[in-house]
């Protein structure tokens, strides 16, 4: 039985007038609370906005500098953090910062350096030759788990202390000589190795604050920098304040006051901030629409620059018949590069015969193989597959995102085109793409590589056999020499032709790899207002040079 | 006692939610410390993987998890090393529990009354327009209703802000976009919920005994007929109040929506167990509020 109360002792008008009025009124308090739930939303957020507003990628994974991997993360740190030497903002060349002078040995393995004696921590107290080896030692510690302790390698018993064959970390070759002096023992003449003193792994933290706090030290406030701003706040996926350090050696020169990043990964949302006026500079490639890019390039506020970046892909020379030299080279004779930078990429690449991009230091790359469908069937049927014949059906590998996807089916188009090959496509998320790269579990793979100081080496040396990053199966004996006879050479023109010998090699003999084009920067913001921002070939833009037009 | 029983419950459940979760994120393929630039020795994975002490075996780490797990410690990020996953839930919670919770306003304002209305105007126009409206709100997606309204309400009239968390007029957009398709669905339900409990004997009964229309509308069939909608709300709201991956990226909202998502292709081992727990523990809670709610609403419901 329904119970239904009756409703007869209320006169049915006064009822219909009572309940509509009770129900409107009760619908009208339900708006009410939920607009002032509305109005409490973001409350005691009233910051003033940043003199320069920045979106910069990402969210960083760490602000530590032992710790961090990614551009994004080494940007803010970069602010924060300073090592022995810095990257010219201009030239992207290593210019004096901690360090104001030094001297190296003849053999080029003895690095003596003087620091500012004006240096000091944003909190005060003076910035020692001491604190540079600790936070070298602690960077090679494997306690830390520095995933970049490899950048501090070059120096003595570095790589045997990470590894645990040599427990004392004091045995790294840093010696302090005098507060202000430190000697630097390299195992090898490394022509780049002020370069990477202005690494963010190799810059300078502060001691006490580690010991205290542990891994969440750059919680710590106030927070010891070594660099020209101070973190202000870090609200993760929110945003990062810096603020100047007045206290740095070079606070004359640092342009602003406080600046934000703000870590956003869509390309979309970036456009529409910066186009808002919410944020002043975009300064990462891969957050501009690509589909907008044919437009966008015609701006003046948008800024192309070359930088040291290179897509190509993989062979695994494990998989017959990708062991056959011939296979690898006639499916890249196969590739019209221009194809995929003029249809896909479309930001103004240029195509890539070699792997090392144009524009590195001292040295110029060997000419690789250009687009020769004809070579290609040639080699193709040499190799025992006329017009791909017998062929076996084989997988292109890469990881979720449009670009890849559109070059993997240009690619695919052009092999079946010109050499009459199947080749399947297979898309993973980003993770399960890394670890069947790392067992070498494909058969072709996208990949691409950013160099991490202005040296062929950081390119070349990953192909080498024992190398982490080589990931392609080759082993090559005269290649490993090669690269280990120039990285002992004192002399630059002998280390470059070296060089060039081992990258004839890659590209023009062997192609375990195949280049396909090389990265463009671009940034975004607008001449009129901002200066300070200039191209270089790593893409590095420190932010004290950085200000507001007025 | 009920309420007590059910909330019980919770405990095992948790538990065994926390281990599938735990076990089933450590199965996929690539790990936590997979990344484009292999560190320069074997050595240093090695390292990561002790320190976070991913080397030792399964249920030893389980054992670990559930110890800090019963200090309320959800552990060390993998991703974000500075942080732990408490730090990224107290900073990430409270914006999407905000952002949820106003999106669930919005979606019960609008829902409630475009159902009651059109179900009461069945057959007519205006029946036929405010159900293509809902239609229109349940099958448009928020990742096309978010960039419309920015394109429209933020680009072109400059009447909201085109993103990020500062003032209440930066909540507004992001909260229609999330709440809209909910409004659609809750629309619908309600309208459905209407139509059947007008067709019950007993509203016969309360038009045969001449009551006005208004009486049995509001006091017998509401009641009733709101029922799917409260059962729809529980998780409905859980939904809601963990964040939207989508919404929160398309508006740069810092909720813990995107983390939600994020945290497993990452391969963030304690983020996504601690999330998982987060969501699972909201759901179960939610939905026994419901629960409870029912007894309120519907006299025939009675808990023991």
């Amino acid at each position: 039985m329904i119970p239904a109360r009756d409703d007869h002792d209320v006169p049915a008008g006064m009822n219909y007038f009572r309940r509509t009025r009770e129900s409107l009124a009760a619908y009208f308090s339900f708006l009410t609370v939920l607009l002032a739930v509305l109005s409490l939303v973001g409350c005691g957020k009233n910051e003033p906005r940043a003199d320069i507003t920045i979106i910069n990628g990402a969210e960083p994974e760490s602000l530590d500098p032992a710790i961090i991997t990614g551009q994004p993360d080494g940007r803010v740190v970069g602010a924060l953090f300073e090592g022995l030497t810095r990257l010219n903002a201009k030239t992207a060349t290593p210019e004096p910062a901690l360090a104001e002078r030094w001297e190296i040995s003849p053999d080029g393995k003895m690095y003596t350096f003087h620091l500012r004696t004006n240096a000091v921590w944003s909190t005060g107290g003076s910035i020692t030759a001491e604190d540079v080896v600790y936070s070298w030692r602690r960077v090679v510690d494997p306690l830390t788990a520095s995933d970049y302790a490899g950048q501090l390698f070059l120096v003595k018993n570095a790589e045997e202390i990470n590894g645990g064959k040599i427990k004392d970390l004091a045995a790294l070759g840093a010696q302090v000589l005098d507060p202000y002096t430190l000697r630097v023992e390299l195992v090898a003449p490394a022509s780049f190795f002020l370069d990477l003193c202005a690494f963010r792994t190799l810059a300078v933290v502060p001691r006490a604050t580690i010991e205290k706090y542990g891994d969440q030290w750059i919680m710590a406030r106030p927070l010891p920098t070594s660099g020209p701003y101070t973190l202000d706040a870090w609200r993760i996926r929110d945003k990062i304040r810096v603020r100047k350090n007045p206290r740095h050696w070079d606070a004359a020169n640092v342009q602003n006051e406080v600046v934000d990043f703000l870590p956003v990964e869509s390309p979309n949302t970036a456009l529409n901030l910066y186009e808002s006026g919410a944020a002043d500079i975009i300064w990462d490639k891969g957050l501009v629409p690509t589909e907008l890019l044919d437009i966008l390039r015609k701006r003046t506020d948008c800024h192309n620059f070359d930088y040291l970046g290179t897509y190509f892909y993989r062979y695994n020379t494990t998989h017959k018949p990708f062991d056959d030299p011939r296979v690898r080279k006639a499916l890249l004779l196969a590739v019209d590069k221009r194809r995929l930078v003029e249809r896909i990429t479309r930001a103004g690449e240029k195509t890539a015969s070699h792997l090392t991009p144009p524009g590195m230091a001292n040295y110029t790359a060997p000419e690789g193989l250009g687009y020769d469908p004809a070579l290609a069937k040639k080699l193709l049927s040499e190799a025992g597959f006329p017009g791909g014949k017998g062929f076996p059906p084989f997988q292109y590998l890469y990881n979720s995102s449009k670009v890849h996807e559109q070059i993997a089916v240009e690619l695919q188009q052009m092999w079946k085109e010109t050499l009459g090959l199947k080749m399947e496509l297979r898309q993973t998320e980003w993770k399960v793409y890394l670890a069947e790269q790392s067992k070498t579990n494909y058969h072709l793979c996208r990949s691409s590589w950013i160099g991490d100081y202005n040296d062929p080496n950081t390119f070349l040396d990953m192909f080498m056999s024992n190398n982490g990053n080589n990931r392609t199966g080759w082993v090559n004996a005269r290649y490993d020499q090669l690269m280990r006879d120039a990285n002992q050479q004192t002399d630059v023109k002998r280390r470059a032709a070296l060089l060039r010998e081992a990258e004839t090699l890659l590209i023009r003999d062997e192609l375990p790899i195949a280049p396909l084009y090389f990265y463009v920067g671009v940034t975004f913001y607008d001449p009129k207002k901002i200066e300070g921002i200039y191209s270089n070939v790593l893409d590095e833009h420190p932010i004290y040079t950085i200000r507001k037009k007025r | 006692m009920y309420f007590f029983k059910r909330a019980l419950y919770l405990i095992p459940l948790l538990l065994v939610i926390s281990f599938l979760a735990f076990v089933l994120v450590r199965v996929a393929p690539g790990g936590p410390f997979d990344k484009e630039r292999k560190p320069a020795s074997p050595e240093i994975e090695r390292n990561l993987k002790a320190k976070y002490h991913l080397d030792e075996p399964l249920w030893k780490q389980y054992a670990r998890y559930l110890a800090g797990l019963a200090r309320g410690d959800f552990g060390p990020s993998l991703k974000y090393r500075n942080h732990t996953v408490n730090d990224i839930l107290l900073q990430g919670l409270p914006v999407s529990l905000s952002l949820g919770f106003i999106a669930f306003g919005f979606a019960q304002a609008i829902g409630i009354p475009l159902g009651f209305y059109t179900a009461v105007r069945r057959g007519q126009w205006a029946d036929y327009g405010g159900s293509f409206l809902a239609l229109l709100a349940v099958c448009v997606p928020g990742f096309v209703v978010g960039p419309l309204l920015i394109m429209w309400l933020a680009v072109k009239f400059h009447w909201f802000p085109v993103g990020l968390w500062e003032t209440p007029w930066h909540a507004v957009l992001p909260m229609v976009a999330l709440g809209l398709y909910f409004g659609g669905k809750i629309a619908r339900l309600m309208r459905e919920g209407m139509l059947n409990t007008l067709s019950a004997e007993y509203i016969t009964t309360a038009r045969a005994k001449g009551l006005r229309e208004s009486v049995i509308l509001w006091k017998h069939a509401f009641r009733l007929a709101v029922l799917p909608v409260l059962s729809y709300s529980g998780p409905l709201l859980a939904d809601l109040l963990t964040g939207s991956f989508v919404v929160e990226n398309i508006f740069q909202i810092p909720g813990v929506g995107v983390f939600l998502v994020n945290s497993s292709l990452n391969r963030d081992y304690t983020m996504v167990v601690g999330l998982v727990l987060l969501y699972a523990a909201l759901l179960v809670v939610l939905n026994l509020l419901v629960d409870l709610s029912y007894s309120l609403l519907d006299p025939r419901v009675k808990h023991e």
